[in-house]
């Protein structure tokens, strides 16, 4: 192997693979055989991080930067003039294979550019994932960026050998895609997405019946929208996202804030900031949907489109519904404790497991791990809660946003990013 | 006061736990004979010697009230080395006694039980962490080895996790602050404990010959997978706490 050589493609190819962060290990469960290489477990492991402070669980990569596409806000997009390279099959196992076994990484995740066609790419795509099952007898973890407008054969190939497959829809509206990826549509996203969707479903029909049904897909589909390369808003974010988790059964749905790395009329200039705050608001709110049983109509409305970058969405539903607080901790059932400012999802079940041995107090609250600066206004202890008195306060906004840390303000501060 | 020294052990902890009901002593600390120092010369000393079917009595009872995963808990406790173990498991042990029908470690409003599940909390957290830093090197003879040193003993809560996923080459984690590791030979996946401890000076010497090169490509990788313009040090260090650092090639 010459090294020198794989090295400079992997850091092209590296580099350009960076701005997809659809690429967690978690969902997939694949049992080591005995005497074979890696497992991987539900959860999933962050081996590293990098100085974004983004995980890295996966080699994340893409086979080759040649693309016979040209969309705007990507790097590789054919007009782009920067350095190309392509791996080998055998690079991208080899490769794989000797960082899992130093415990650097999960797995595999693997895109693309398009180079000739779709199927051609998809092919290769696929290869890399069937040896890497069949020679390698690796069971760690693999997810393989679909390409558009494959076939439907490919697509059944792929999701035997790989654990996750995901085509990223990009831009949230179809007028932003048709702006600034002429050559894509839509249905060619959508269509392998259907054809992935019926299988993992035909899967679990044929699993209940016979034992030895050869796995399919078995951590789901995922996507990925960019945010704030065109001009839609959060509450037109926020339905793509609760339409793809119904419609197709998506595991995850990844925002990714815009950066700007390419000189473009239709796109923001290279001096705006990624919208970091924004996109952590937008992941606030896809786990309030996720986790906390909210709709998307609670989170925003037609009214309201954008979401508060002051406050967390949680904590903005409560300020808009102070009528349902406070809440007493004693007797509220778990779903309505989930919904007190300051208070996540262990803290909730604690609560409800602690308040069978005794009668909560603040000072308890405190304990368990809740943000009781926030949490205090909007509960009721049996013993009282002096704090109750601000609930009706129109200046309860500004006590609660000059007495909150809140660890996303200084982090993703806009403003930080400009120095 | 009634002093119970004991080996250190975790059976030995427990016999000292069941001896504390059979003596019916009342005030009671429990103490390492490592840790040991009289500090109160009117104390009592009482011997603890392991007996396992003390130990198994007590452990059996235990899983009766609060499950393989509360005993997983207070081995957990064990395992951080906390100064407090012996007084927060006793104490534990105890209430779980009296309330048989309660699963007693969820009473997150007792002092003691918030302890012990905080540093269930740290221990967990740690352990998960050694499962992302491990970082193997492959040596000549073809053993990967990892060298670690965490702040809690955690290296039995994660000998499962590499023994499922590395099955096809031959591995050993060490521990260099407890002077101990885990080796898995293709066959068998055990602890070892050196006499002395293990010489680590130019040990690099004896890396298998591909070795640095696959280092600097993942250096490489890590290097070109970052965004700069989204650069954060605070919450990456958030991530990779420092001291965690001198485990990782790609830091160093
Ligand atoms: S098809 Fe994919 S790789 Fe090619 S330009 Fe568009 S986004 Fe980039």
């Amino acid at each position: 192997m010459n090294f020198d050589r794989l090295k400079e493609k992997l850091e092209i190819l590296a580099d350009a693979a960076k701005y997809d962060v659809s690429c967690s290990s978690s969902g997939g469960s694949r049992k080591n055989k005995k005497g074979a290489l890696g497992d991987s477990s539900a959860s999933g492991i962050c081996h590293t991080y990098t100085e974004d402070g983004r995980c890295v669980s996966l080699l994340k990569i893409l086979l080759t930067n040649h693309c016979i596409y040209d969309c705007a806000y990507c790097v590789s997009r054919s007009s782009n003039d920067i350095k190309r390279a392509g791996f080998t099959v055998d690079e991208v196992v080899d490769l794989t294979i000797n960082f899992y076994r130093r415990n650097y990484i999960e797995g595999l995740f693997l895109s693309s550019g398009i180079f000739k066609n779709a199927d051609t790419t998809m092919e290769r795509l696929v290869r890399v994932a069937k040896k890497l099952r069949l020679e390698e007898n690796f069971n760690g973890y693999i997810h393989l960026k679909s390409i558009p407008g494959a076939s439907d054969e490919l697509m059944q190939e792929a999701a035997l050998y790989a654990d996750r497959l995901s085509i990223n829809i990009e831009i949230p509206t179809e007028s932003g895609l048709k702006l600034l990826a002429p050559e894509k549509n839509r249905q060619d996203m959508l269509n392998p997405m259907k054809y992935i969707q019926n299988g993992i479903a035909q899967y679990k029909d044929e699993k209940k019946i016979f034992r030895k049904v050869p796995k399919f897909a078995p951590a789901g589909q995922s996507t990925q929208m960019i945010v704030g390369a065109t001009n839609e808003n959060d509450l037109q974010i926020i339905k793509v996202a609760d339409h793809f988790y119904k419609n197709f059964n998506l595991k995850r749905v990844y925002y990714s804030g815009y950066v700007p790395v390419l000189e473009d009329k239709r796109l923001p200039s290279l001096t705006t900031a990624v919208p970091m705050l924004r996109e952590n608001r937008l992941y606030q709110s896809d786990w309030l949907m996720r986790f906390y049983g909210f709709k998307a109509e609670e989170i925003l409305d037609p009214n309201m489109p954008f979401l508060d970058l002051e406050v967390d969405p949680k904590l903005s539903w409560a300020l808009r519904h102070l009528h349902q607080f406070p809440i007493n901790l004693q007797t509220a059932d778990y779903q309505m404790i989930l919904r007190i400012p300051g208070i996540g999802v262990k803290t909730a079940q604690k609560i409800v497991s602690a308040r069978r041995f005794q009668v909560l107090t603040i000072e308890h609250l405190k304990k368990l791990g809740a943000a009781v600066n926030r949490a205090k206004y909007f509960i009721d202890f049996t013993a009282g809660n002096i704090h109750l008195r601000h609930l009706t306060d129109i200046n309860l906004r500004k006590l609660l946003i000059g007495g909150s840390t809140s660890k996303f303000q200084n982090q993703f501060s806009q403003q930080l990013t400009l120095f | 006061m009634t002093t119970l020294l004991y080996d250190g052990s975790f059976d030995g902890l427990f016999t000292a736990i069941f001896e504390v009901f059979e003596y019916r002593y009342k005030d009671v600390e429990i103490v390492s004979r490592e840790r040991f120092h009289q500090e109160n010369i009117f104390a009592e000393i009482h011997e603890v010697i392991t007996q396992n079917e003390k130990t198994e009595r007590v452990l059996n009872k235990l899983e009766k009230n609060i499950g393989k995963s509360g005993i997983h808990e207070l081995l957990k406790v064990y395992l951080s080395e906390d100064s407090e173990l012996e007084q927060l498991i006793l104490s534990a042990v105890k209430q779980s006694i009296q309330h048989p029908t309660e699963n007693i470690l969820q009473n997150y409003a007792d002092n003691d039980m918030l302890k012990i599940s905080k540093i269930c909390k740290s221990v967990s957290r740690e352990r998960h962490r050694m499962t992302a830093f491990v970082r193997f090197e492959k040596m000549q003879d073809d053993v990967f080895f990892a060298k670690i040193d965490p702040d809690f003993n955690v290296l039995p809560l994660i000998r499962k996790h590499f023994k499922n996923r590395y099955q096809d080459q031959k591995w050993m984690i060490y521990d260099l602050r407890r002077n101990y590791g885990i080796l898995y030979d293709l066959e068998n996946c055990d602890f070892f404990y050196p006499d002395e401890k293990l010489d680590l000076n130019k040990y690099q010497q004896k890396f298998h010959d591909e070795e640095t090169q696959y280092q600097t490509l993942w250096q490489r990788y890590f290097t070109k997978t970052n965004i700069v313009e989204r650069k954060n040090l605070k919450l990456h260090i958030q991530h990779v706490p420092r001291r965690y650092w001198k485990y990782l090639t790609e830091k160093n």
